[in-house]
């Protein structure tokens, strides 16, 4: 019997669970707010979803019910991805150690 | 145009590129490339999906036109934000999430045939299970969101919002979502996929508004959580490995961060997610006590008396910090502290501020190199051989009763000792309590002098009384 590619998307998550789970362990706790930012936008990969949604419209009709959704979803995830990546990457620049800081 | 499986792959590169970017995080020097690969792994998962759908049609332009407006405020945002406002920032950003998510679900029931998901009154049976998890967890995700940006940034008061039989409607509603999504399964209605939305999007707003102030570092953990089980959801209805991928990092990431945060409270997630904490207010009884305990108060000049005199000092920030936004007052004030050769460092509790991290951002943002930083019990054992404790914007996590008093309802929670060090200075508006509603201990202390004032004020004026 041939198994359900369900199953195997299912052991993805799984798997993915105990890595997620091993990596934040070894954050440390000084970058939790960076840590948050940046699980931010890489949620919002969830774009390829909209993109899927936007892109189903026909050349007569490209804006119907549905792929209006998917424009809209864009629009909120492109906000994130920049503004999740950009901000984590502002935050980051602003770590320092104690060598550089001499005046 | 490539082929799924070869579009399958790349999806799966750019998913260990995510969990590469979480992996930098483990250092600050690794932090930056982590940062790099989280945006390549981005790029790749973006420009795949336009590669394997390869038919262009007009839509295309529209496609990247709203990608650029998205991403042109996106970046407006992220250079304009001010540090301080970290908290509702990311509040924010989980609720967009959210609402991509269920806006994402929506076209995919709209128009299952773009998903290969079926055709429209046939979906998948999985698929619909799928969906239905997504689009409710993304809207519970988005109203959750909401109410907490409008908690953090002060537009709704930080007070709990309780009211009877509040935990019984939340039950009722969270049942009628399973029963809700059973009966869509069966018939594949329309309607009851939106009455799905609109009760999911309640259950988010019930859900946030009995918790408090004080416990937004649990909320905002959480709900990050949820964005991430969210984008698992969709993950799974689109049969994308980055996507599935993703979400679990990001759902993990966010349950850890809720449990050190609860951890850090000694409180169980459960209590917090029934909230209510912070609400009662016996402060009658508090008010004779504060009448009947002598307080010794000081001014700039008896502060910088105290620090020059020092050897060693300890700072410990707290929200009021970032409230007054004192970080680079306080940042001159050790420069010249450290001129005098006396030894600073900053001891931060895991949840001084509003969410997890936050004031190791406020301090890097002042340019406090981030190994004169420390946590909780990294430093605690330092406040005994130390000159002394300035503390700034703090309370509750510095309050010795919740290690003498088992009545107090913060008993057990591990806090700061504050109190081993020779002087404490207090910088404090006033003697009114904490987020807990509880009186502390040790602004009565015979070694704790209060400074009355607004943080960054006092701040500034300790410096002119340094040189």
């Amino acid at each position: 019997m041939e198994i359900d590619p369900f199953i195997f998307r299912l052991s993805i998550f799984i798997l993915s669970i105990f890595i997620g789970y091993y990596v934040v362990w070894s954050v440390t706790p000084s970058l939790h707010t960076p840590l948050m930012s940046v699980t931010n936008a890489i949620s919002s990969v969830i774009i390829v979803g909209a993109i899927i949604a936007a892109l189903a419209g026909t050349s007569e009709s490209i804006f119907n019910t549905s792929s209006i959704f998917g424009f809209i979803a864009i629009i909120l995830a492109a906000i994130n991805i920049f503004g999740g990546f950009l901000v984590t990457q502002r935050m980051l620049q602003m770590y320092k150690k104690k060598k550089d800081k001499k005046k | 145009m490539i082929s799924a499986n070869l579009a399958a792959i790349f999806y799966l590169v750019s998913g260990i590129l995510f969990i590469l970017a979480l992996r930098g995080l483990s250092s600050p020097d690794t932090s930056r490339q982590g940062n790099y690969f989280g945006i390549a792994g981005m790029v790749i998962a973006i420009v795949v999906t336009f590669l394997s759908i390869g038919n262009f049609s007009s839509s295309l332009i529209y496609v990247i036109m709203f990608l650029v407006i998205g991403g042109a405020i996106g970046a407006f945002i992220a250079f304009k934000i001010p540090m301080t406002a970290m908290p509702e920032l990311v509040a924010g950003f989980h609720s967009l999430v959210g609402l991509a998510a269920v806006f994402v679900a929506i076209a995919a029931f709209l128009n299952p045939d773009a998903f290969n998901l079926g055709i429209v009154g046939n979906i998948k049976l999985a698929s619909l299970i799928e969906m239905s998890i997504g689009v409710a967890v993304g809207a519970i995700t988005f109203s959750g969101s909401i109410i907490a940006f409008l908690k953090l940034r002060g537009i709704m008061s930080g007070a709990p919002i309780t009211f009877s039989g509040q935990h019984i409607l939340n039950l009722l509603l969270g049942i009628s979502i399973f029963v809700l999504i059973f009966y869509l399964c069966k018939t594949q209605s329309t309607n009851i996929f939106w009455t799905v939305i609109v009760i999911s999007f309640l259950i988010g707003v019930l859900l946030i508004i009995p918790i408090g102030g004080a416990d937004m570092p649990v909320v905002i953990s959480m709900l990050n959580s949820y964005s991430g089980w969210a984008a698992a959801g969709i993950g799974f209805t689109l049969e994308n490995t980055a996507l599935i991928i993703t979400g679990a990092l990001v759902g993990s990431s966010g349950a850890i961060l809720s449990y050190i945060m609860c951890k850090a409270m000694n409180r169980s997630f459960v209590s917090v997610i029934l909230g209510g904490f912070g609400a009662d207010n016996s402060a009658d009884d508090k008010k004779e006590k504060k009448d009947q305990k002598p307080v010794k108060s000081g001014n700039a000049e008896d502060a910088a008396f105290l620090m020059k005199n020092a050897s060693s000092v300890i700072i410990v920030p707290g929200y009021g910090m970032a409230v007054a936004q004192a970080q680079h007052a306080l940042r001159e004030m050790v420069d010249k502290l450290k001129k005098n050769d006396i030894k600073v460092t900053y001891a931060i509790h895991p949840v001084a501020g509003r969410m997890p991290g936050h004031m190791n951002v406020l301090l890097a943002e002042a340019n406090v190199p981030y190994d004169e930083v420390f946590e909780l019990e990294d430093i605690n054992n330092d406040f005994a051989n130390s000159d002394v404790a300035f503390v700034i914007g703090a309370n509750d996590v510095t309050n010795p009763v919740a290690k003498t008093d088992p009545k107090s309802p913060i008993f057990g929670m591990p806090v700061l000792d504050v109190e081993k060090c020779k002087s404490v200075l207090f910088v404090k508006r006033s003697l009114s309590p904490g987020y807990a509603g509880i009186d502390n201990e040790l602004f009565y202390k015979d070694n704790t002098l209060m400074l009355f004032a607004d943080a960054k004020k006092m701040t500034e004026d300790i410096v002119k009384n340094l040189d």
